[in-house]
């Protein structure tokens, strides 16, 4: 029984603080909202080096062979530096996938690479449907033997116009399938979408695109699982550092700006808010580590998923009310461009409506309760 | 991080499991598919049971009372060479929730979680050998004498007034809200001592029998139509200056001194989180026929209830940990406190909004009554939770000036 963090994630949490304090401060990540790749190569082989990107994967594949714990607790870090480019796309939807479904071949070949930094790897997994789950999954696979020929659209998918690879859910006659797609060929197309985070979705038309299997045909479905359950916790880790930043400028700023003659947050209008922000972000942490521990600890497969959804429909609602206020506090100047605390407004929305937000976790959340 | 118990705390739940399992006496364990209650409400409990009319509730109280004293765990708390436990807090963290699991009702009241802990630490040895066996033994139980009606958040204004004669002090004024008074044998209580000092330096803390002449207590009835609290009058009641506590005028810092207390409230997570299973089940069998029509908004904001309780769960976990860390927790608890009382008053309001018209049922032994009322008894019962112990509003103040170092207004 212990909710503190060990010495080696205190460790992990601090270094990444220093470094991307210097590496990605806000001018960065404005630059990077114009930028069309929407990231620098050069921050991104700097965070390899760190050994990011092969947190996860095991020290055979050329990783850090750390646990989901401690990669919750770099997220973390990313989400409060707002760290823009394809980091979570590659790990959770690169490396994760084919640690989950991936033949000892394909491991050996992408992982070492993807901890590298060398190649990126995003996952297309939602369609214009913009549903989460397995019906969800329209476009057609044909599979023969391990190549997958696949036609379909894919939306929503991050960062695509920069990966190398997809890792693409599609459907054949056995059912949900994955494939390992390289984005260059004739039969994949990618058209960035503008968005209110400034990051880079895509739309993704597959035209006959040719790609390998991953996994068994058919198996696909079952494979993601995990994958999805991962991927939603570290999208709870990343809203968590994120409206932790927010909070903590929220109240620096209400300690600085007067008016009336004295700071704002000497008026208690302001310090209940930042007294509910606190509340909202601390329940978020705790909540998303719960899932976060009982992944890594294995604990039951029931616990878990009901972990995760409950993680997912608390932090996409807490950490909304966090930069509501924020903004709040902040009154007029919050509002412009210029002024920090919006980037992490317009990001807080797309965490929440990653993976699917309150609404779709809590109804999930009261099936496994038997209500 | 890690959610699970160490093998020594493995073994610690299972022998406070067994225990309970052992000697809970069968009126104290919770029926199948039936609310089992607030239990620890300010009118109810061990204290109300011990002084019931009902010879039954009486041999029950003392029956659990005789069982915990028998293993030392009625003051898990307090160091053992005072007769209690010594359990460390993470230990009463345990206790506390596993009790709670069990439904199973404290026994010694404010005496083992206010008055004692204040003893051992500022009490003569006299006084200390005088009181704490007797509130070990369930023999005395003690109500609290802070609140006046003009002296409320703002205590350190209270004006009740005691004047030093000889070796007697004489008090006049008045408490109020005292819960518990008519079910109690001494009262505790802050008196005003030297009306010169500034507020907080002119307080004392005194002890005195409820039955000392010219103390009256007169009932107040709150809102559920219930005996709980009082008001507390003194005229000319003369109390031994053997009875202070501590030294004279410095019983604010007297009243504010707990013992090494497991302080997460881990025992409301438990029982909202019992009570939605007890509906859950109550809705599966016979209140089948209680569903409303209109079920699915319902059903999903109980969802967000028991999601809110695993973020209690958490916060309380938090708490313990940060205090086996052998840290002092500094906000965190009042995040706890408000969270958790909030998430009480919301719990019982989407609790009897699932009953629709029936959620109107008052009389608990109502055939037209879903689980005996107990849902709209805790929507009114749950009111004072966040006024009590500290209201939300001046917690949320700490939180923003102690804990976040915002400026005091
Ligand atoms: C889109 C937009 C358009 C605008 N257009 C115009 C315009 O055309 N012309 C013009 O003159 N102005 C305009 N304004 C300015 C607007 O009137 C101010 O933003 C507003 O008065 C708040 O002042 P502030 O931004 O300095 O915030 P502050 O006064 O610094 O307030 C910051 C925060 O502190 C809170 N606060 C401040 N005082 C107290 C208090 N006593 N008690 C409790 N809380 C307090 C506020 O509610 C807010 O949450 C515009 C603002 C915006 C956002
Ligand atoms: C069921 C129940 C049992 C109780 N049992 C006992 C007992 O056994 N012994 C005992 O001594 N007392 C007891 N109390 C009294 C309790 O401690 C007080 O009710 C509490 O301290 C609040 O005081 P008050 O009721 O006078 O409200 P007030 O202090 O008058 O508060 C009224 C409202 O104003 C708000 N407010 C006050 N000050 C501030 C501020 N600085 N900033 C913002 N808002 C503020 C409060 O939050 C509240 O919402 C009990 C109360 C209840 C309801």
């Amino acid at each position: 029984m212990d909710l503190g963090l060990n010495e080696q994630q205190e460790l992990l949490k601090n270094s990444a603080r220093e470094f991307l304090e210097n590496e990605c401060p806000e001018t960065h990540v404005r630059e990077m909202e114009e930028d069309e790749k929407g990231y620098s190569p050069v921050l991104w082989q700097k965070m390899a080096e760190q050994g990011w990107h092969g947190l996860l994967v095991p020290e055979q594949y050329g990783g850090a062979g750390f646990d989901f714990v401690d990669q919750m607790v770099l997220v973390e870090e990313l989400g409060r530096a707002l760290v823009p480019g394809p980091y979570m796309s590659s790990v959770f939807g690169g490396a994760v996938p084919i640690l989950e479904a991936g033949s000892d071949a394909q491991k050996q070949e992408f992982l070492p690479k993807i901890a590298a930094g060398e190649l990126i790897f995003t996952l297309a997994l939602t369609e214009p449907s913009a549903r989460f789950d397995e019906s969800g999954i329209q476009a057609k696979a044909t599979v023969s033997g391990n190549d997958v020929t696949i036609n379909g659209t894919k939306l929503f998918v991050p960062d695509a116009h920069v990966a190398d690879y997809l890792i693409v859910a599609a459907r054949t006659a056995k059912g949900v399938t994955l494939a390992i797609v390289p984005t260059k060929q004739d039969g994949v197309k990618t058209t960035v979408l503008q968005t209110i985070a400034r990051d880079k979705q895509c739309e993704v038309v597959l035209n006959g695109a040719k790609g390998q299997l991953l996994g068994a045909d058919g198996a696909g479905w079952a494979a993601l699982a995990p994958v999805i359950q991962k991927y939603t916790v570290a999208e709870c880790a990343y809203l968590v550092g994120l409206a932790q930043m927010d909070f903590e400028i929220a109240v620096d700023y209400a300690k600085e700006r007067v008016q009336f003659g004295r700071p704002i947050g000497s008026f208690q209008a302001i310090q209940h808010k930042c007294a509910d922000m606190v509340t909202d972000v601390d329940g978020s942490r705790f909540i998303m580590y719960k899932a976060a521990w009982s992944i890594s600890a294995g604990q039951p497969a029931a616990e878990t998923s009901i972990a995760v959804n409950m993680a997912k429909a608390w932090c996409s609602e807490a950490t909304r009310r966090v930069v509501a206020h924020g903004q709040q506090i902040h009154g007029g100047i919050g509002f412009t461009k210029d002024y920090k605390i919006q980037l992490f407004y317009r990001r807080q929305k797309r965490a929440e409506l990653a993976f699917g937000d309150a609404d779709f976790h809590r109804e999930l959340v009261a099936q496994q309760l038997g209500l | 991080m890690d959610w699970s118990d160490s093998p020594e705390q493995a073994n610690f739940r299972q022998e406070v499991r067994a225990f309970i399992q052992a000697k809970l006496p069968d009126p104290y364990k919770p029926k199948a598919g039936e609310a089992t209650g607030e239990g620890e409400g300010f009118a109810g409990g061990w204290q109300a049971d011990r002084k019931s009319t009902d010879p039954k509730r009486v041999a029950t109280a003392s029956q659990w009372a005789t069982a915990l004293a028998d293993k030392g765990w009625i003051a898990p708390a307090w160091p053992k060479e005072y007769g209690g436990a010594g359990l460390s807090t993470v230990e009463q963290f345990i206790y506390n929730q596993e009790m709670a699991e069990a439904a199973a009702p404290s026994v010694g009241g404010m005496g083992v979680s206010m008055l004692g802990p204040t003893l051992i630490v500022h009490g003569s040895e006299e006084q200390k050998k005088e009181h704490l066996s007797r509130i070990l033994s369930g023999e005395v139980a003690w109500a609290q004498g802070y609140s006046e009606p003009g002296a409320g958040s703002d205590l350190a204004s209270l004006q009740t007034r005691a004047v030093r004669d000889g070796d007697e002090f004489v008090i006049n004024g008045q408490k109020i809200w005292t819960s518990g008074a008519h079910f109690a044998d001494w009262l505790f209580a802050l008196v005003r001592t030297d009306p010169q000092a500034p507020k907080h330096r002119g307080i004392s803390f005194m002890i005195m029998d409820i039955k000392t002449p010219g103390l009256s207590v007169r009932p107040l009835i709150n809102m559920g139509w219930e005996h709980g609290f009082n008001e507390t009058f003194f005229e000319d009641v003369r109390v031994p200056a053997k009875n202070l506590i501590g030294e004279e005028n410095r019983g604010w810092y007297v009243g504010m001194t707990l013992l090494d207390f497991e302080r997460s409230g881990i025992a409301g997570a438990v029982s909202y989180r019992r009570g939605m299973g007890e509906m859950k089940e109550f809705l599966g069998g016979k209140g089948k026929s209680f569903q409303r029509q209109d079920w699915n908004t319902t059903r999903l904001e109980l969802a967000d209830r028991a999601i809110e309780t695993e973020v209690l769960f958490n916060f309380a976990f938090r708490i313990v940990s940060i205090q086996n860390r052998g840290l002092v927790p500094n906000y965190e608890a009042s995040v706890n406190k408000t969270f958790g009382s909030e998430l009480h008053q919301r719990l019982s309001r989407t609790q009897s909004k699932a009953w629709g018209l029936y959620a109107n049922v008052w009389d608990r032994t109502s055939k037209y009554a879903p689980m005996g009322a107990a849902h709209i008894h805790d929507y009114v019962g749950s009111v004072p939770h966040s006024i009590f112990s500290g209201s939300n509003e001046i917690q949320r103040n700490v939180i923003a000036t102690r804990g976040l170092g915002l400026p005091r207004g």
